[in-house]
């Protein structure tokens, strides 16, 4: 056992910190520091620039653009990318349906698709989640109906996130109703402008719109356009959704919101506006939280390190996804307590004003993805045979 | 960075849980418990047969050299078994004391024997009226011809009555001074009381206990610093005891989900037990990465060493607080009862928090220390 990392990958993890300490636009490390709104060309500007340097979709097949790193490389990127204050890249584009058409799509789609999906020429959205189908995605309903070369969509999709900047979505539809709810699930793909697709924004309840609703009518797709087999897609979704690992828990994210709770804190006690006995309380607050950040991170490098050597796939992703968004949203929690009447009002463009927006957005980590409850059934099948 | 024990240590592990688990089953520490000693002579000599008494110390002093890692393993698999021979005590605790400050003489005279299970050692420090984890003491020692005369009193020796040898904290004018002190030396009387946990502990008075100079550990100031390292080794160990009773619990608890019916169904189909056997499960998880940071910090950087063990502490005292009442709770009266493992466990646990600082003394500290991740 050795908690150090190898000379190879500190060269490795110097080599990335560098890249991103040039790389990122100083306008997008400030909008990341201030925790402000990206905009959907912020995103995609550094998409292609991680493109450029191709690490963009590093964890992709090596012959799609993937870089063959080791699972500790990956944890590396990850953290470093988050310690440097950039964001990370579309996860639809990068983590969702990029991995799913290496490993499912026919060469044409993925001749089609790969390249502009690396470099976000095309801005995927996922429509998964119905009105009546959440954690138990399998009864979705909107239905997809053969019609010579193509299929006919109806019905309506929901948390669509990013559907108004989307040009394409991928999605789940039912194309067959009669057996098993998980059989005759199809996943397609479809152009947003398509004929038939009405997207209606949701707004949440940190202020924003991230959120759509979706609605099908009629809408005419390409026989082409299926992804794996009719009725295979509930396979692929699995697939989808089997997370990547090395970087599950975020806690490269928690430790930078860490490092500007503590900053905030500083600034705060240098203003006066925190007594020295709610100093007091507040660092052992801090020390609580980061003994499970540590141990939650090593908890991460020994999965890390269980892959390397080889370790399958084990519920222990949903162990690290339940615990590290807990762990992101309790450092929204402190951010908002240590705020006060300060984080009322959400204008301007620093912690105080985003501290209500982000603790309020960051109730979703633990909802979306498979829900906290979801993963928790999930270990308790598989990992205690419950 | 490599998370992944080598063959060697593979075996190692094996080995002792295999030792526990076909030894020292709960009817066996029930009946240890209830002999004169509170334990089993003949589970101690076993343990010695198998050379894990001298694992700790190094090669020169007969002993194997091993690691923190090694440690851990075994800590772990008597947390398994609930194991209250003295380990802890003496090769951990007293032991720790002996290759952090002891002489080359001193090691000599005293090693050997311990490592042939023969000679039991105990560490007196902690004294009522005091602040509930400290490294300063009361009990005096005064320079008498070549030697030193001890006054004072001791609480919560582990193993105390038990032992052959103390070895005393006592502050000399020049700081903490460490002795070693024959457990039948004049002016020594022990009194034996029960742990909750089962492991036994004594209350130690020395009355104008004579020792020569040979009995000082390191020098006359330098126990602070002894104390300090061998405390943090006692904690990584602890925190690797803790990892094993938990492990331990939640086994048993979920065998139980699996077999108690209860409204015609097993009680392990009820999603609010499902999910609170997950709760358990990773606090489990997220103690054993801290042992596991604990043992890998001992030789490293001191600061570093400090912050993470301190942090390990915090943790699997929270972690054991929350498996142990998950157990009983899910257990339902079973939980409560003496005749039922999961209680001990819960105990033991409970223990556990108490020792070398609880977590609110480690999390204390850790402030203190500027943080669990050093500022950058």
């Amino acid at each position: 056992m050795n908690l150090e990392f190898t000379p190879e990958e500190i060269a490795f993890r110097d080599e990335v910190r560098a890249f991103f300490r040039e790389a990122l636009p100083d306008d997008l490390r400030r909008k990341m520091i201030n925790r402000e709104h990206l905009e959907k060309d912020d995103t995609v500007r550094w998409q292609r620039i991680l493109n450029a340097r191709g690490w963009a979709v590093t964890h992709w097949p090596v012959a799609y653009g993937g870089q063959p790193w080791t699972p500790a490389q990956r944890y590396i990127f990850q953290e470093e990318m988050a310690l440097a204050h950039a964001p990370e890249g579309s996860p639809f584009n990068v983590n969702m349906i990029g991995p799913v058409l290496c490993r499912f799509g026919t060469d044409e789609q993925k001749r089609r698709f790969l390249a502009a999906t690396a470099n976000i020429d095309i801005w995927w959205c996922q429509g998964f989640s119905e009105p009546g189908a959440g954690s138990d995605l399998a009864s979705l309903k909107t239905s997809a109906v053969r019609d010579g070369d193509h299929y006919v969509l109806n019905g309506q999709k929901i948390w669509t996130t990013q559907a108004q900047h989307a040009d394409w979505m991928f999605g789940l539809f039912r194309t067959d109703n009669s057996g098993r709810k998980q059989q005759g699930i199809t996943f397609l793909l479809l152009d947003m402008r398509t004929p038939g697709i009405t997207v209606r924004p949701i707004e949440t309840i940190d202020g924003g719109h991230d959120a759509n609703e979706v609605f099908f009518d009629d809408v005419r797709v390409p026989v082409a356009n299926v992804v794996g087999e009719e009725g295979k897609g509930w396979d692929v979704a699995k697939h989808l959704l089997g997370s990547e690992r090395s970087g599950i828990a975020r806690i490269g994210l928690s430790k930078e919101r860490l490092s500007q709770l503590r900053s905030l804190e500083r600034r705060l006690a240098a203003e006066g506006v925190l007594t020295p006995a709610e100093r007091e309380r507040l660092a052992f607050k801090l020390a609580e939280v980061e003994v499970e950040l540590r141990a939650l991170e090593l908890t991460q490098l020994r999965v890390v390190s269980a892959d390397a050597h080889g370790g399958g796939a084990n519920a222990a992703a949903s162990i690290l996804k339940v615990k590290g968004t807990e762990m992101q949203q309790r450092m929204t929690e402190l951010v908002l307590e240590l705020a006060g009447p300060a984080g009322l009002a959400t204008a301007g463009h620093d912690w105080l004003a985003a501290a209500a927006p982000f603790y309020f957005t960051m109730r979703k980590v633990s909802i979306f993805g498979g829900s906290n409850e979801i993963q928790k059934n999930i270990i308790a099948k598989t990992m205690l045979g419950l | 960075m490599d998370f992944e024990l080598t063959d060697e240590q593979k075996m190692l592990s094996e080995t002792v849980t295999r030792f526990v688990a076909e030894t020292y089953d709960f009817l066996k520490r029930e009946h240890a418990l209830r002999s004169a000693d509170g334990w089993s002579r003949e589970a101690w000599a076993a343990l010695a047969e198998m050379g894990l008494l001298g694992l700790p110390f190094a090669e020169e002093d007969g002993g194997f050299g091993g690691s923190g890692v090694e440690m851990m393993l075994i800590m772990e698999a008597l947390g398994r078994g609930l194991m209250v021979e003295p380990y802890f005590a003496t090769v951990v605790l007293a032991g720790g004391v002996l290759r952090h400050g002891a002489s080359a003489a001193q090691r000599g005279a005293i090693v050997p024997g311990l490592i042939a299970g023969e000679r039991i050692l105990a560490l007196a420090h902690d004294e009522a009226g005091q602040a509930r984890h400290t490294l300063a003491a009361r009990t005096s020692a005064r320079p008498s011809g070549d030697g030193w005369i001890i006054d004072g009193a001791k609480i919560a020796v582990i193993h105390g009555r038990s032992a052959d040898t103390l070895i005393v904290s006592a502050t000399t004018g020049e700081g903490l001074g460490l002795f070693l002190v024959d457990a039948k030396a004049d002016g020594v009387a022990i009194e034996a009381a029960r742990g909750y946990d089962g492991v036994p502990v004594a209350s130690v008075r020395l009355n104008g206990v004579a020792v020569g100079a040979d009995a000082l550990v390191g020098g006359a100031g330098g126990g602070a610093a002894i104390l300090e390292r061998s405390f943090d080794e006692a904690r990584a160990a602890l925190a690797a005891e803790a990892v094993g009773a938990m492990a331990e619990t939640l086994d048993v608890t979920v065998d139980y989900l699996k077999t108690r019916q209860q409204f015609g169904v097993a009680i392990g189909s009820f999603q609010a037990l499902q999910h609170r056997a997950v709760d358990m499960l990773m606090q489990v998880e997220l103690s054993r990465s801290m042992a596991v940071l604990a043992a890998l910090s001992l030789d490293g950087d001191e600061d570093q060493r400090r912050r993470n063990i301190a942090a390990a502490k915090a943790q699997i005292g929270k972690s054991g607080r929350m498996v142990g009442q998950d157990a009983v709770q899910m257990h339902g009266a079973i939980g409560i009862t003496a005749e039922y493992k999961v209680g001990h466990a819960f105990k033991r646990l409970t223990a556990i928090d108490a020792l070398l600082g609880d977590r609110d003394h480690h999390l204390t500290r850790l402030v203190e220390l500027g943080g669990v991740y050093p500022a950058e």
